[in-house]
């Protein structure tokens, strides 16, 4: 195979490269140009032949999600998600700040496609850098007439703004990014209707991820066979991966979807500090669920993660951490049952409940009171928390049980060994079936 | 951050304290109006102007705020509860965030809030006699690649060692 070009980070390096004049010298703006002259179902054509699929976490169809929106609309709306939450994901800083005119060319070629003339951009409070660098950005588009009124002498108008969060999780989630929007607090709306009919301000909104919206630049610049020739036959294009924890050389790298995670770790990332050996890897964010070492030989696509083949729930974010063979299990489940404990929304019962008492239970685990039936216990409460669909609001509790369950049945017997060294060796709790 | 309480002291609201938001701070709120579809949701914009300002949101800007946005006060106690940014009490000149989520944890993360805690000789969520710096702690603040990070105040730090936070904190008065 032919080497990859970058194409989502091809200006990351380059000097200067959040200036406009740069980003406008090596061909930017002028897919924004030539899109403003299309029918605007011909990019949403375009988007949905690609096979674009959201990059947030989901990886739903980008296309079909905008052909939801009533035909009869008088107002939309898009709101761009980078409120990037998700342990361990950072690819859409990494985005913002170094190239903020290709996320803002994609906001706004996607914004003509479904005739929003406003968009914002949900950023996380934490991103203090990402958001002085987009107002720049943003200032230098339009006085450069790529925004505001009039496009470019198209007669299309946008405004876009960007809304700081406050330090929330779940305003990740679509409809809690809305709520938030529209200031309050960020509990996430029973669906039906879905945004695309009811969104901010009650209006026909578009919820898109950062990198999401980069890629569509890139669909309608070079068109959606050359996008389809990227990756897999089902995920389709670039997808920037980013890999954190035990590696050599953690980062963010760009790859074809249905990279080799083997490929992430040991090529991109350098491998493991001192040749150690991978105890675990959660590979797509933590909501995700965990691999043990010996399941990393897969591609990271959004078909190769499910229940039947590895316990996971998707591709996710497609953020990779590894934990090395001296990693401590226990930590780990430790801490991914705090993390969804407290961001947990608390409107659903099961959801605010469920990972509260499991963060509990861990905690006593820690402690050196732990059991070998808490580890059964926290399976149960997982395995009921997104038991039937449509039980919780959300997919918080999804994304908390996958990882949770995972842990406690892929290393159950190391979690039992943990919990006896740090109980002085002479705890009830015995390898259930070893 | 969502329903469990960190700070649980009740904000005291004293009617007869003087006002808190101030003509220009009401300006740069006003400014944010042509954003929105509707006055509530300036709000989070507001609640950053405020803050920004005056360190933290008092009750009685909460108060203040609700009548500029033609809002209840409930409704502005209700938002600023649900998060975990916006603070109804003083803190200290600097905040301190330490990232606790699990890239952090894996890269020393724990070690670097223990140094913090004995150094300032707080604990978590407290500010320091002199008022010089609060700590407090995060979920993932997307520095992953960095790791174990912090922000003290808008700036983001890495690959954080007890040599490094010295250096760091030397730098903020």
């Amino acid at each position: 195979m032919a080497a990859f070009e970058p194409v989502l980070m091809r200006n990351v390096g380059v000097e200067n490269s959040t200036s406009l004049d740069v980003y406008r010298s090596r061909g930017g703006y002028e897919t924004l140009r030539n899109a403003l002259q299309m029918p605007p179902d011909d990019i949403i054509k375009a988007v949905s032949e690609a096979n674009l699929r959201g990059r947030g976490g989901a990886g739903f169809p980008t296309g079909m999600k905008w052909g939801f929106l009533p035909k009869d609309r008088t107002e939309t709306y898009m709101c761009v998600n980078a409120d990037e939450a998700e342990p361990p994901t950072f690819c859409n800083r990494v985005l913002m700040e170094h190239d903020p005119h290709q996320l803002i060319e994609g906001i706004a070629i996607s914004c003509f496609a479904i005739q929003a003339q406003t968009a914002y951009i949900y950023l996380r409070v934490e991103f203090h850098e990402p958001f002085y660098i987009l107002e720049r950005a943003l200032e230098d588009a339009y006085e450069a007439n790529l925004l505001g009124e009039n496009i470019l002498g198209s007669g299309f108008n946008l405004n876009i703004y960007c809304h700081r969060g406050a330090g929330a999780y779940i305003c990740g989630e679509e409809t809690g990014l809305i709520e938030s929007i529209e200031g309050k607090r960020g509990w996430p709306r029973i669906k039906p209707p879905f945004p695309a009919v009811e969104g901010v301000f009650r209006k026909p909104t578009i919820v898109n991820n950062v990198e999401t919206l980069a890629c569509v630049t890139h669909i309608v610049e070079r068109g959606a066979e050359w996008f389809k020739n990227i990756g897999t036959e089902k995920s389709t294009g670039p997808k920037m991966y980013c890999v954190s924890g035990h590696v050599n050389k953690p980062g963010c790298y760009e790859y074809p979807l249905g990279v080799n995670l083997r490929t992430l770790i040991d090529e991109a990332a350098g491998g493991i500090p001192e040749g150690r050996a991978i105890k675990a890897v959660a590979p797509g964010g933590i909501s995700m669920g965990f691999l043990r070492g010996d399941e990393i030989d897969v591609p990271m696509d959004f078909e190769s993660f499910n229940v039947k083949t590895n316990g996971l729930l998707g591709l996710g974010t497609g953020a990779v951490v590894v934990m090395d063979e001296r990693t401590s299990m226990l930590d780990v489940l430790h801490n991914t049952a705090r993390f969804f404990a407290t961001e947990s929304c608390g409107q659903c019962t099961h959801c605010r409940e469920g990972t509260g008492w499991i963060w509990k239970v861990t905690q006593r685990m820690c402690d050196g009171r732990g059991k070998a039936e808490d580890l059964d216990f926290i399976a149960e409460i997982s395995n009921k928390m997104g038991m039937m669909p449509g039980m919780n609001i959300c997919g918080l509790s999804d994304g908390a049980a996958f990882p949770l369950r995972t842990l406690v049945t892929k290393f159950r017997n190391e979690l039992i060994d943990e919990m006896n060294t740090r109980a002085g060796g002479a705890v009830a709790a015995q390898p259930a079936t070893a | 951050m969502a329903w469990k309480a960190i700070d649980r002291r009740t904000p005291e609201y004293d009617e007869q304290a003087p006002h808190v938001l101030t003509e220009p701070m009401k300006e740069r709120i006003r400014a944010y109006f042509p954003r929105y579809a509707n006055k509530q949701a300036v709000l989070l914009p507001a609640l950053h102007v405020i803050q920004d300002e005056v360190g933290h949101v008092p009750p009685k800007a909460m108060a203040e705020v609700a009548e500029l946005l033609e809002i209840s006060p409930a409704e502005v106690m209700d938002t600023i509860s649900f998060y975990t940014h916006f603070w109804t009490h003083p803190k200290g000149r600097h905040v301190i965030m330490v990232c606790r989520s699990i890239s952090c944890e894996l890269t020393g993360g724990r070690e670097i809030l223990a140094y913090l805690k004995d150094k300032l000789g707080i604990d978590e969520h407290e500010t320091t006699e002199d008022g010089r710096f609060s700590l407090v702690t995060e979920e993932c603040i997307a520095a992953c690649d960095k790791a174990p990070a912090m922000i003290v105040d808008e700036q983001v730090y890495g690959h954080l060692t007890p040599e490094r936070v010295d250096e760091i904190l030397a730098k903020y008065e």
